[in-house]
């Protein structure tokens, strides 16, 4: 454990300066992807014969190994191979094909009686879209959301391959000059990251339900 | 001449190159080439996988019907999800490659001087793959109807058979979707685990693509082509695996073959519930 001390030590500047890339990576596509999964999703509740496609589609999209994805975007999009954009279009690719499911599920499980009950008290479809399905639907939601985000974070590493500056390149320095502490401290500082992303969402499903601490305390 | 095959402005080999670089047959066969290579990714496959089903298997099971250690499976499995895979590939390799002294080859799947890194990396890729098939399996058996556990249990049957023949059947479903994503978890990483020296498998094109990026050849056109295939054999895997699932799970669950399905329609599949439930 020294030893990886000792090397965050000597190299600090460079290691907190591959951590900001490392977090916005892993955060904006997160943002962004949950976005975009919001109205597809609903799509999906919306017109019931969508939801097969829709599931099905994003389905293969997640099955694409995330390497694959880092580096053919360049061709298709016309970034360069270092562009970190490719990375986070990668990964807000796969949020997207992670959340929309879970956006339609959380959507359609708000049962009949809930939904004729706004009904009743003079919501239109939009109100009650935004005032009970969705708030109702935020556990479902955010149990998707802390998956897709330790897989972001997770997936990050893997662009260090191809040259993509971040937190990645301990990994590929210990590969390149048979050193132990990088890949530790590496592990170490991913492991982290992911559990503090995992914190803030997890304290951001309990800010936006109230009513479930009222309940169970 | 170099500057005519680049495309787009980034500075890499146009993707038209890909097209040629599938037409010629010199990329397809040999010991390097594409079947080759499709070859040594299925066979590392199967083998990862089927060691982490004989592992998660029987613990699932035992741990969904004694209902013991479920805190060690769930906070193995949420840990582990953490870890950055290239990361934990990278030091495993780094700290016990060295000090493996097998030098045995295996004709067309493991090179000379390769049987060090590929243990490991085979090491590696089984504990990643047990986490999804421990926790489905676990959750599947938790999900068996209690009335069908006391029903076997009144007709006599024993602890085992009771595991044997209820619990097991009735959570093939999703013991089946946790290997799925196992094994396309596999395949994915196999390809980023190529990184390490000496290892095959189709990941050997980006490994060895990064390096001469502009080659028009070897560069990007041969990484851009490896990964469709990567692409391509993972979307089939799911597909088969998918289909495998619909002809080996009991008709009595999933309600092929009777009128009256006994499930409602449009139920999630179990596997998301099961990763979301756990998460």
């Amino acid at each position: 454990m020294n030893d990886v001390w000792q090397y965050f030590l000597d190299h600090r500047d460079e290691i907190l300066g591959w951590l900001w890339p490392t977090v916005w990576l892993a955060g904006l596509p997160l943002v962004i992807g949950l976005a975009l999964a919001l109205p597809i999703g609903w799509l999906a509740t919306r017109y019931r014969w969508t939801y097969g496609p829709i599931v099905s589609g994003m389905g293969l999209l997640y099955t694409v190994p995330s390497i694959v994805l880092f580096f053919v975007l360049p061709g298709l999009i016309g970034t360069k191979i270092l562009d970190p954009v490719n990375v986070a279009v990668a990964l807000t690719i796969y949020t997207v094909a992670l959340l929309v499911r879970v956006v339609a599920d959380g959507l359609s499980s708000v049962s009949a009686e809930t939904m004729a009950a706004a009904s009743a008290m003079g919501y239109t479809t939009l109100q009650r879209l935004l005032k009970v399905q969705l708030p109702i639907a935020v556990p479902v939601i955010g149990a998707g959301l802390r998956v897709a985000a330790v897989s972001n974070v997770s997936l990050v590493s893997v662009a260090s391959i191809l040259g993509v500056t971040q937190l990645g390149r301990l990994f590929i320095v210990a590969n390149t000059n048979n050193e132990i502490p990088p890949a530790l401290l590496g592990l170490i500082m991913f492991i982290v990251l992911a559990l503090l992303f995992d914190a803030a969402i997890l304290l951001g499903i309990r800010a936006l339900t109230p009513w479930r601490r009222a309940v169970s305390g | 001449m170099k500057t005519q095959l680049r495309a787009a402005g980034n500075g890499l080999p146009g993707l038209d190159r890909v097209s040629l670089w599938f037409n010629d047959p010199a990329n397809w066969w040999g010991p390097d080439g594409l079947v080759a290579r499709i070859r040594e990714h299925m066979v590392y496959t199967v083998v990862i996988v089927a060691v982490a089903v004989l592992i998660a298997l029987p613990v699932g099971l035992f741990v969904g019907h004694t209902g013991r250690g479920v805190f060690v499976v769930v906070g193995l499995a949420n840990g582990l999800r953490a870890v950055p895979t290239l990361g934990l590939v990278i030091l495993l390799v780094v700290w016990l490659s060295p000090k493996i002294t097998i030098t045995t080859e295996i004709p067309y799947l493991v090179g000379r001087g390769a049987m060090p890194y590929f243990l490991v990396v085979v090491l590696t890729l089984i504990l990643l793959a047990l986490p999804p098939i421990l926790t489905n399996t676990y959750a599947g058996v938790q999900n068996v109807d209690p009335a069908a556990r006391d029903a076997a249990r009144g007709m006599g049957m024993t602890d085992r058979q009771v595991i044997t023949k209820v619990e097991f059947p009735c959570a093939l479903p999703l013991i089946l979707s946790g290997i799925r994503s196992a094994t396309l978890q596999v395949i994915a990483t196999l390809t980023v685990a190529a990184y390490v020296p000496f290892l095959g498998g189709l990941g050997s094109y980006i490994r060895d693509g990064i390096g001469a990026l502009n080659d028009p050849v070897f560069g990007y056109p041969a990484m851009v082509a490896g990964g469709i295939v990567v692409a391509v054999l993972a979307v089939l895997t799911d597909g088969l695996l998918n289909l495998v699932q619909r002809f080996v799970v009991s008709p009595g669950l999933s309600g092929r073959g009777s009128k009256r399905s006994t499930r409602p329609r449009n139920t999630p599949e179990p596997f998301a519930e099961a990763q979301l439930a756990d998460a």
